[in-house]
């Protein structure tokens, strides 16, 4: 072949490409984008089922798709009855719960006892790997069916009595159990899920205000509007697309600038000074959430074996000072574990150990008998967490004069791994979502002695034995006080440091009405509505 | 030709081998707990990490594992993300992205870059090659994320010329700004090599040779004197061409463009085996066959060079 062929040749595949992709473009019809409402979003990390799913991402989808026994009130978080018509128990320990009648899944079939019975069961099995698993830990037969050999295949605890009623039976007596239940594990799943596992991950059936259309995996998902919606208030807007962004600072400039609707999370550089109040007007979004940010200790280490050594570190950081300076003052500065929208919680519970207090911090430092070498700080830098890591770093400095430095790891992955072999060496960094809203989803699994989330090491047979009492308790006033009483005494002892509140923020573009989270900041779906068109 | 290429296609076998190896190896040894992070904010309970283990054959040997993954993978089978998508499907999306917005870079980089190298490598000093130097530099020491931001700001939210993110499924039209901020680097090194080979070169002897036969300026230049020049500017096209193809994470996630670099980036971070092998090994085959063009490419531009 002639040399000169050869180039022609070549060139003329480079533009055949160029034209070819270029004609490959284009968009959808104006009339569908006109009744969509696009949501900024992330690729799940687990195939789409309830049981499975415990991060954000899938979660959100999950919400849309499926509705539980309860729901949690927009704006206060309020558990009330959805699919349930009764929750009830005497003992609160056996709860019977009975379900409305007329709902049905998308492909049809009905919602019945059944279809939570098996969800529920099918989570809680060990051979099913189950993100969500420890979620059906209360239940009585559990120890059973979720190790990695199962010598049974249900739990015990659950009983069908009809298509409408089914049992539950605890462990042990549990009285806020019924409140848990709009957690996204506990919802129902389709006979479909079961005889046909491939088509259900392909094309989800839920019961809930959305039915699945398509996915385009790392691109989008959409739903449209489910009109044979059983629930009280009916979705709005015909379709949702969940657009994948792989940066939360493009979604932002996307919602800004009209390309996109809705935004589940605003970036710090547009909190700082309150830009995005004045970029978004209305559409800025801010309401009370369950989510802290906190530092914990390695007890497993002997440098923080004293209480008052960690009391004075708490002290020395100048809370209020650094969420003015780097989150424009929108999180609240931490008085206890609990936040003030989760119910049962109760305000200043960390009193002087919580307030920054340079003179007296010093003093318990010394009392302390000082700290031995460099104390690090970590958190892993993928998370956005390095600018007020550096600051918490630079106020324990500057306070106690002690050599207080940030010390990041590379990835989540890599922090996790640390936390689980107990390998930290100095304080590391703790996010907290809370599962419901009540102040006990701040404390059981972290402080309990072995709990899943205790990377602390923490143990004291004081707080064991209060929480158990306020699981126990007649009612749930009673049991919110307990947990309280609980908090105070973990507080005490000081294994974890409460640094401040996130509230849940969100933006919505210019196009939509309303579009609104829920304090647990799940995305209530049903509220979202986009302004006519004119 | 024939059998050089021949030989070369050969050589790539063990490349592919070796390099698939250690990336493999490198993902699952990254850290000695691979299922840290992956069930939130707890640990993984043993019934997980026992169906996990299970399903990407981590209690074998890492070479057995490699050979199972690569037996997988002849019978077309990349496997599934953690999400349970298929990767073959992943990438099916991704890498049309990818490959458009590599053209669309390749292409503003050649063509501005060439232009403006000929142009101040043919005039001498004076105004015109001072601007090219002044402008490439200035290029130069922008890192790509600081031209992403400033003209995605300026055009996209300040003035509102072009969409802040890239649809998915883009057009060319929607991918010029970000294929001009992925290629400014590059085009800025080719305008330079451009221009000094020209200059280089308009004192050679076959230059003399040519303008003394009487040949017009226009053929002087482009016949002779480019297709000599050319050589080391080509050689850096196809390096980079292999490079774009393997995806551009920052432009990527500037202008949110769904393209293989992004999806790389979130599989290393996740740890996502299944997702990262499979993309690599295709990245390697592509970087591979560029360098194979580039070489043969030589050929064609300098008849002085001749592989037998």
């Amino acid at each position: 072949m002639s040399l000169r062929r050869l180039v022609a040749i070549v060139a003329g595949m480079l533009a055949v490409a160029l034209v070819a992709t270029a004609c490959g473009g284009g968009g959808g019809g104006d009339d569908q984008s006109a009744q969509t409402l696009s949501i900024e979003w992330g690729e799940p990390e687990n195939p789409l089922i309830p049981g499975n799913t415990t991060e954000q991402n899938g979660g959100d989808v999950i919400d849309a798709l499926f509705a539980g026994l309860v729901k949690y009130d927009v704006n206060t978080g309020q558990p009330s009855n959805e699919v349930a018509d009764s929750i009830t128990t005497t003992d609160n320990k056996t709860f019977t719960i009975k379900i409305k009648p007329g709902w049905t899944f998308h492909d049809g079939t009905p919602v019945t006892a059944q279809s939570f019975v098996d969800s529920w069961n099918w989570t809680a099995l060990g051979t099913n790997a189950a993100q969500a698993q420890s979620f059906m830990e209360k239940i009585d037969g559990y120890d059973e069916v979720s190790t990695e050999a199962p010598t049974a295949q249900t739990m015990r605890g659950l009983r069908v009595v009809d298509p409408q009623t089914f049992t539950v039976t605890l462990k042990q007596p549990f009285t806020i159990f019924p409140l848990t239940l709009g957690y996204s594990a506990y919802y129902p799943l389709p006979q479909k899920f079961f005889t046909d596992r491939a088509g259900f991950e392909a094309a989800p059936v839920g019961n809930g205000e959305f039915r699945f259309e398509s996915r385009t995996p790392n691109q989008n998902l959409t739903l449209v509007r489910n009109d044979q919606y059983a629930g009280s208030v009916k979705p709005q807007v015909q379709r949702l697309e969940f657009r994948v962004y792989s940066e939360l600072q493009t979604s932002y400039d996307d919602v800004v600038s009209g390309n996109l609707d809705h935004v589940r999370a605003i970036p710090s550089a547009a909190l700082a000074g309150n830009r995005w109040k004045t970029d978004l007007g209305a559409g800025a979004r801010q309401k009370e959430g369950l989510v802290t940010d906190s530092l914990g200790f390695p007890l497993y280490d002997p440098r923080f074996a004293n209480p008052v050594l960690r009391k004075a570190i708490s002290m020395a950081i100048d809370r209020q000072t650094i969420v003015n300076q780097i989150f424009g003052g929108v999180y609240t500065p931490a008085t206890g574990y609990a936040t003030s929208a989760a119910e049962g919680y109760v305000p200043n519970q960390c009193g002087e150990a919580c307030t920054f207090n340079p003179q007296r911090a010093q003093q318990l430092l010394a009392q302390a008998g000082g700290f031995q070498g460099p104390l690090t700080l970590t958190a892993n830098s993928d998370g956005g967490h390095d600018p007020y890591m550096q600051a918490v770093a630079n106020s324990i400095r500057q306070t106690l004069g002690i050599d207080a430095r940030y010390q990041p790891v590379p990835s989540f992955s890599e922090q996790r791994r640390l936390a689980n072999s107990q390998q930290f060496t100095g304080l590391f960094r703790n996010g907290w979502q809370g599962d419901y809203p009540d102040i006990e989803t701040f404390l059981t699994q972290l402080y309990r002695t072995n709990a899943s989330s205790n990377d602390y090491g923490y143990s004291n047979p004081a707080v064991d034995a209060a929480l158990s009492q306020a699981d126990q308790a007649p009612t749930v006033q009673a049991a919110d006080q307990g947990y309280a009483a609980a908090e105070r005494l973990v507080l005490n002892d000081m294994p974890n440091i409460p640094l401040w509140s996130r509230p849940v923020i969100y933006g919505n573009g210019s196009r939509v009405a309303e579009a609104e989270h829920n304090p647990l900041n799940r995305q209530d779906t049903t509220t979202y509505r986009l302004n006519p068109q004119g | 030709m024939g059998r050089y290429t021949l030989r070369r296609l050969l050589q790539l076998i063990p490349v592919f081998l070796g390099s698939t190896f250690i990336v493999y190896a490198l993902v699952w040894g990254l850290s000695d707990d691979p299922f840290a992070g992956k069930c939130g904010q707890r640990a993984c309970s043993p019934a997980y990490i026992a169906v996990m283990t299970e399903r990407y054959n981590l209690d074998d040997n890492i070479v057995v594992q490699y050979l199972k993954y690569l037996g997988a993978l002849f019978t077309g089978d990349f496997g599934q993300t953690a999400s349970g998508t298929e990767v073959a499907d992943v990438i099916a999306n991704a890498y049309p992205t990818t490959i458009k917005l590599a053209i669309v870079a390749l292409v503003i980089e050649a063509v501005i870059g060439i232009l403006a190298g000929i142009v101040s490598g043919l005039r001498g000093r004076g105004f015109v090659d001072s601007l090219v130097l002044v402008s490439t530099l200035f290029l130069i020491s922008l890192p790509v994320f600081v031209t992403g931001l400033v003209l995605k700001q300026v055009l996209g939210v300040e003035l509102g010329i072009i969409r802040t993110s890239v649809p998915n499924d883009p057009s060319i039209a929607d991918l010029i700004v970000p294929g001009f901020v992925l290629g400014s680097l590059s085009m800025a090194y080719v305008a330079r090599l451009t221009r000094t080979s020209l200059i280089e070169n308009t004192r050679a002897d076959y230059v003399r040779t040519a303008v003394a036969k009487g040949l017009s300026r226009r053929r002087v230049v482009g016949v002779h004197m480019l297709r000599n020049s050319l050589i080391a500017v080509v050689t850096f096209l196809g390096t980079d061409l292999g490079a774009l193809m393997g995806g551009a994470i920052v432009t990527e996630g500037v202008f949110n463009i769904r393209g293989i670099g992004g999806l790389v980036f979130k599989g290393i971070l996740q740890q996502d085996t299944a997702t990262v092998v499979g993309i690599v090994v295709l990245l390697v085959i592509v970087y591979l066959i560029a360098n194979l063009v580039v070489d043969l490419l030589y050929a064609v531009l300098d008849p002085r060079i001749r592989y037998d």
